[in-house]
């Protein structure tokens, strides 16, 4: 036994000293692995943007500021003439669309998981719209290629160019052959796409609201509708226009679903109904094929959309930033 | 009855059913994509898809196969090296920077990667990758896809670290824990089911990625395992084989696009389970 405390007595002092240097030492590069993997996070970013600058700057250099507002894109022409102004178009107009479609919609739906739907069904269907929002886009492509394509053109397009016809504005609108390949399909695809993006923000922005507030709304007399105008709605605006700008990031970018049918024609028409473009399809459909010239203007179209999108981003997040602070997170 | 009171009862009535419409509107659409999917999915689906490869043009024989390895080859590859990042960078934001100026930043950029339009960094992996490499490759495709899954990581890493309760950690380091073994002991094993919900979640988001694929990893109608050289996967076999003019190539299109849709809901549910096995504890 002596002998043992003894060894333990000239052995401990030492391992102590080392195992704590170690322990040191690990600290040390435990730390700063964590600490320089935070900081690839801005160098993505950096990353990103320089990347971009570099492969569009041939095309900023021919081009100019007049890439923005010319319309004609003929990368075969020899110069090649390319110009802007037909994708950003078609990317501005089918978010557009796809939002005035969703924004109501999905509100609608939020408020009745949040406030009508029976305590049952709000868990499926909550679930069902968190699964749905996880659906790959080419997935809501290929459905609007086979399925809602042929559709639109055969019954609905018909159907509203009859309605129209004749009208002043609405008339050109709509008019134009019925066609699988449109701004109005890629609207649409994009609208069934953003719609649970928008309900799962709103409904968890929703959830935001003290029930004291509600009850005490219901509590004088107030019908759902006015509890949810007047106190669900104005306590929650922040956040809700913070999820609808998330959404319509994600509709300016949004690649997949819509290049399969939105034609790829970079005129632009006045008809919704005639095929168009967008900057992620045109670079999605012509991108792999491209050299010279046409891929450095391609770039810059994604420039242009990352710029786009970072900004509108930007937006949404400060706006959801400021409801947390209020909800006292 | 009061005219007011009837008005505003006749509102209330009207807003519910057109909320009760949305929903049912919405719901309608997205059960109208699923089973048209099952429908055709299903009738293509039979053992040739998981064991011939992708038919040449015209050929009415053939399969996935390539393209099946090929996705999980680039998905494994790109959950691999974005997840770690993500975990550390999420760690320093939960652990080591709480109240950093830098913490901040990284956030709010981290928040805006979540969301950017996936074919930029298929762009941006372009310009950085596959031109300094000469040629579209395997590992350009992995690269593109770990880009998406870092923010994603790093997202429910910090938000699942900083849900556990500061009291442990206090405990550990009172017992003479080392900062870095208090975080790798305890703090992630409290965290455990959140943080692989959060890797389970941002493999189910990179599964059916195509856009960053379209000019990096490119696609390839062989079977190949080489990481320098294209590579067949199955969202850009999709992509080229619905424009396509042949029918065995669409019905191919619509099975892989079904396998696709199980596996993404399969790993979401997943993640949902074991997120919600933490919320009940």
């Amino acid at each position: 036994m002596a002998v043992e405390s003894n060894v333990v007595d000239a052995a401990g002092p030492y391992d102590r000293a080392k195992a704590l240097s170690a322990f040191k030492l690990g600290d040390l590069t435990f730390y700063w692995i964590t600490r320089l993997s935070a900081i690839s996070v801005l160098l993505i970013l950096g990353g990103i943007i320089i990347s971009l600058i570099v492969g569009a700057f041939p095309a900023m250099k021919e081009y100019g500021l007049s890439f923005l507002w010319t319309q004609r894109w003929a990368p075969s022409a020899d110069p090649p003439v390319l110009g802007a102004l037909g994708p950003m178009y078609g990317t501005l107009v089918t978010s557009f669309i796809a939002m005035l479609i969703a924004i109501p919609v999905g509100l609608g739906i939020a408020i009745f998981l949040t406030e009508l739907c029976p305590q049952w069904l709000r868990r499926p269907i909550g679930m069902a719209v968190e699964l749905l929002a996880g659906i790959p886009s080419i997935i809501y492509g290929m459905w609007g290629f086979f399925v809602l394509g042929p559709f639109l053109a055969n019954t609905f397009q018909p159907f509203m160019i009859r309605i129209f016809d004749g009208v002043p504005v609405l008339g050109a609108i709509f008019a134009g052959p019925p066609s699988y390949l449109s701004l109005f399909n890629a609207a649409l695809i994009l609208a069934i796409m953003v719609l649970p993006f928008i309900t799962s923000i709103s409904v968890d922005v929703f959830k935001t609201v003290p029930p004291v507030l509600k009850e005490a709304a219901y509590g004088v007399g107030c019908t759902t509708w006015e509890v949810v105008r007047s106190v669900v709605i104005p306590y929650t605006r922040v956040g809700i226009i913070g999820g609808v700008m998330l959404a319509l990031g994600r509709a300016l970018g949004e690649t997949m679903a819509v290049t399969f049918i939105i034609g790829n024609s970079f005129r632009i028409s006045s008809s919704i109904f005639a095929p168009g473009t967008t900057i992620s399809a045109a670079i999605a459909s012509e991108f792999a094929e491209s050299d010279g010239l046409h891929q450095s203007g391609l770039i810059l179209l994604g420039l242009l959309l990352f710029v786009l999108t970072f900004f509108v981003l930007a937006a949404a997040r400060l706006m959801l930033l400021r409801l947390e602070k209020k909800a006292g997170k | 009855m009061n005219p007011i009171y009837v008005r505003r009862r006749r509102t209330d009535i009207v807003i519910r059913g057109l909320c009760f419409g949305a929903a049912a509107f919405g719901v309608t659409w997205l059960a109208l994509i699923l089973v048209t999917l099952l429908y055709n999915g299903l009738t293509g689906l039979n053992l040739q898809i998981f064991t011939e490869n992708t038919p040449p043009p015209g050929s009415t024989e053939g399969g996935l196969l390539n393209a099946i390895v090929g996705s999980l080859i680039m998905t494994v590859l790109g959950v691999g090296i974005g997840a770690p990042l993500g975990l550390f960078a999420g760690t320093y934001l939960a652990e080591y920077g709480r109240n950093d100026k830098l913490t901040s930043v990284i956030r709010f950029i981290n928040d805006i990667l979540l969301s950017a339009p996936s074919i930029i960094i298929g762009l941006f992996i372009y310009g950085a990758v596959v031109v300094p490499m000469r040629g579209f490759s395997a590992i350009a495709g992995a690269l593109a896809l770990a880009v998406i899954v870092i923010p994603v990581v790093l997202r429910t890493t910090e938000d699942m670290l900083l849900l556990v309760p500061n009291a442990l950690r206090e405990a550990a380091s009172a017992l003479g824990l080392p900062r870095s073994l208090v975080i790798k002991r305890i703090a992630y094993r409290a965290a455990r089911s959140g943080l692989i919900t959060g890797v389970l979640l941002a493999t189910a988001r990179v599964a059916g990625e195509t856009a960053p694929l379209l000019f990096t990893a490119l696609s390839n109608q062989f079977f190949s395992l080489s990481l320098n050289k294209t590579m067949a996967n199955l969202p850009v076999t999709i992509n080229n084989f619905v424009q396509s003019p042949y029918a065995y190539w669409k019905q191919l299109a619509w099975s892989g696009a079904l396998l696709i849709t199980i596996t993404v809901l399969a790993l979401n549910i997943g993640a949902r389970i074991l997120g919600a096995e933490r919320t009940a504890k």
